[in-house]
């Protein structure tokens, strides 16, 4: 009906691309919003049983192994700026340097998701999983299953966007290589960076919370 | 309002645009969505109804009547699970705010048609989830599923509470469609103040749909995982503690129990305004009372752990804050009222809802500031007092309000006229079988009968006689109107496009709308309640 100041890609109940666009990122905030709040439910569980428990938590955390929570925590900063630029240069109409740097945030995820493979199995084989067969001899404090229960549920949960955040980086990288995008047209890659950029940060207070307990 | 063809010349409309099966399950038409949602949620009030009669069939007497305890415990779990998640919480922002929310701001649609259809498949897909786990061997928790016990109980709890994860995600993708809708799709004109006050009421119900329904995921998820892993955030031998449960329960269960009344108060704006014919009275002050009680509800939830063992400075905290909702809320009442006065009222079935809406939701509003004061609450805690309240609030406001929509809304959906009056006969059966049943669980309570119990002392024994009567009274009442709604279909009258005098945009288009809702683009010059009278 009146969509005929459109491009190719605006639907029949928008007036123009401009209002589509807006659209689609305000519902993208919406939605970084209500991912917040799921990891605040865990975040204010970890406050209280932190404040319950600090001795606990104190010695539980010298587990982790810091070097490669460190290590994965300068991939994902890698990655989100290399993200940044990839939108950058799709909008500046630059396909080349667009799916390198796609490519690049792919891996830096993928290297990110190996690493925590590792330090999951290590974690396993010394029974510091709470799902009954707990090892409780490695620790003096009462309870240090609690400390574990948050630890793999907040990262697992994370865990989880890193690999929702891959298949939509993977997605939107194949359709950069197909040309779909331009100046003119480029929200699901503007979408797909602000995503990750929320999975980058819940990262960064993942990281001194659960590794770096004074 | 101008810009817009009165009558529909050639009779199509998004019933008979396409037909067959298929374009109904693979509709992207917000109105279709609309109507598969109040078919799915009608169905589930049903289902509802018919196991409150059971629970209340059972406590007619003392002692066994019809079931087992275990078999009651089941079914007033089900009862609230079903009514509160199946029915009450989707019904006004799914079923009629989708149907009518683009028709009001001049739009075609939501913003996002797919993900709306994908919002109620995934609701589907959690009632699915919900029916499964009452054929493994349904929940005996009650609907809050507290801990310790939902961690012990030996019924299927884990999918159950699942499936409120699933339906959670539906009720976040619709608030968060709405919002963007509200924002980006109103038609040239129609600024946020001439948008009609049912559309603030779903703006801010969205808000908390959008804000609070992530605790309660994360929450079911955690409880899940507590029941097969035993992670013990909420277990005591482990560490845990059960009180967290209920803080993060009611963080969500609270600021719900306003995305269940707020649609229902913007309905009660529209009708009040309609059938008074008069200028609403107090615009703004209805609108942003509606974003304070979305605001104030999320600081309230501890009223629910009063005697948890949290401290006496929450406690305290969370007493003053609660009695604070009372403010926008008699707001609302005030300016309702004093929009009747001097009105021309035409006491048409809607309008007999809304003032129902009235009376019964003031006294659910007022006792529960005797719940919210410190001392009082202590006594009547998990007493029938509170169960009387919340239902004078849910069903006293939250179903009037819906009865007094679906039926100011029905010839615009259905495109027939009811029989009004069997509309009016059956809404004061209701009305007067609802005083019975629940004024009756007022002075149950207050004399100390516990709820949730399978069996009472003989000194509650008359009134619980009383209450049952009162619940066949809104059964048949609710059986006529069936009867006579689900008649209209085939041998109602045509509706007119206009036929309450309304002056918002989905009065302007036919019975039933046209696909796209309007054959050109409204431009919207007047507000919504231009009576004449200001």
């Amino acid at each position: 009906m009146s969509d005929a100041t459109s491009g190719a890609h605006v639907a029949h109940h928008f007036d123009n691309a401009e209002q589509q666009f807006s659209s689609a990122k305000l519902g993208l905030w919406l939605f970084l919003v209500t991912e917040v709040l799921l990891f605040g439910g865990l975040f204010v569980a970890y406050i209280m049983f932190r404040a319950l428990y600090p001795d606990m938590f104190a010695e539980a955390h010298h587990h982790l192994n810091k070097v490669m929570g460190g290590i994965n925590t300068v991939v994902l900063i890698c990655s989100s700026l290399s993200m940044a630029m990839a939108v950058h240069f799709v909008r500046d109409n630059d396909r080349v340097k667009a799916v390198k740097l796609l490519s690049f945030t792919f891996l830096c995820g993928a290297t990110f998701m190996v690493i925590k493979f590792f330090e999951y199995k290590e974690k396993f084989a010394h029974h510091l999983f709470p799902n009954g067969s707990f090892d409780y001899s490695a620790f003096t404090h009462k309870n240090a299953n609690l400390f574990y229960s948050l630890y793999f549920i907040m990262t697992g949960l994370h865990g989880l966007h890193v690999l929702i955040g891959m298949g939509l980086i993977a997605w939107v990288l194949i359709r950069t290589r197909r040309n779909n995008f331009s100046s003119e047209y480029y929200t699901p890659v503007e979408l797909t960076g602000l995503y990750w950029h929320l999975v980058d940060l819940v990262w960064i207070y993942l990281f001194p919370l659960m590794y770096l307990i004074a | 309002m101008s810009d817009h063809h009165d009558a529909h010349p050639v009779g199509t409309n998004f019933y008979t645009d396409q037909r067959g099966l298929k374009s109904w399950l693979f509709t992207l038409d917000h109105k279709r969505i609309g109507m598969m949602y109040l078919a799915t949620t009608m169905l589930f009030f049903f289902v509802g109804g018919l196991m409150a009669l059971l629970v209340r069939l059972e406590l007619m007497t003392p002692g066994q009547t019809i079931v087992s305890a275990g078999t009651y415990n089941k079914l007033f779990t089900l009862h609230g699970a079903v009514m509160i998640f199946l029915f009450i919480i989707p019904v006004i922002p799914a079923a009629l705010g989708n149907f009518l929310l683009p028709i009001m701001i001049g739009a075609k649609d939501v913003a996002f048609p797919r993900l709306n259809l994908a919002s109620y498949y995934i609701f589907i897909g959690g009632a699915a989830l919900a029916l499964l786990s009452i054929v493994l061997g349904s929940a005996d928790t009650g609907w809050t599923f507290y801990t310790p016990y939902s961690i012990r109980s030996a019924t299927s709890v884990a999918l159950i509470t699942f499936s409120v994860f699933i339906m959670g995600f539906s009720s976040i993708l619709t608030g968060l469609n709405f919002i963007v809708t509200i924002h980006k799709l109103r038609a040239p004109g129609m600024t946020f103040y001439k948008m009609p006050l049912f559309l603030w009421a779903i703006y801010a119900t969205a808000i908390i749909q959008v804000l609070a329904t992530p605790v309660i995921g994360i929450t079911t998820v955690l409880l899940v995982i507590e029941r097969t892993l035993g992670i013990g955030f909420f277990d005591p031998k482990l560490g845990g503690d059960p009180v967290l449960f209920q803080h993060f329960f009611w963080f969500y269960s609270h600021p719900a129990v306003y995305i269940m009344i707020l649609p229902a108060m913007g309905i009660i704006s529209e009708v009040i305004a309609v059938f008074s014919r008069k200028h609403i009275f107090g615009y703004k002050a209805i609108a942003y009372s509606s974003l304070a009680i979305a605001l104030i509800s999320f600081l309230v939830w501890g009223h629910h752990m009063f005697v948890s063992g949290q401290s006496e400075l929450s406690s305290t905290l969370f007493s003053v804050l609660t009695m604070l909702v009372a403010i926008p809320t008699a707001i609302k009442v005030v300016n309702w009222t004093a929009t009747m006065y001097k009105g021309s009222i035409d006491l048409k079935t809607p309008m007999l809802y809304a003032l129902a809406f009235l009376f019964l939701f003031t006294i659910g509003g007022l006792t529960g500031l005797f719940l919210a004061t410190l001392a009082v609450d202590v006594h009547l805690h998990d007493t029938y007092f509170v169960v009387a309240h919340f239902h004078y609030v849910m069903m006293g406001g939250t179903v009037m309000g819906l009865l007094a929509g679906l039926h100011y809304w029905w010839p615009k959906m259905t495109g027939r006229m009811y029989s009004e009056k069997w509309g009016c006969v059956s809404a004061v059966l209701i009305f007067l079988g609802f005083n019975v049943t629940f004024l009756s669980q007022f002075v149950l309570g207050r004399d100390g009968m516990p709820r949730r119990y399978y069996d009472y002392l003989p000194q509650y024994a008359n009134l619980n006689m009383v209450s049952t009567f009162g619940s066949w009274m809104i059964g048949s009442g609710f059986l006529i109107m069936t009867i006579y709604l689900l008649g209209s279909l085939s041998r109602g009258a045509k509706a007119p496009t206009n036929p309450w005098g309304g002056k918002t945009l989905e009065w302007m288009t036919s019975s039933p709308p046209p696909t796209g809702n309007f054959e050109t683009v409204p431009h919207v010059t007047e507000g919504p309640y231009e009576y004449g009278v200001k």
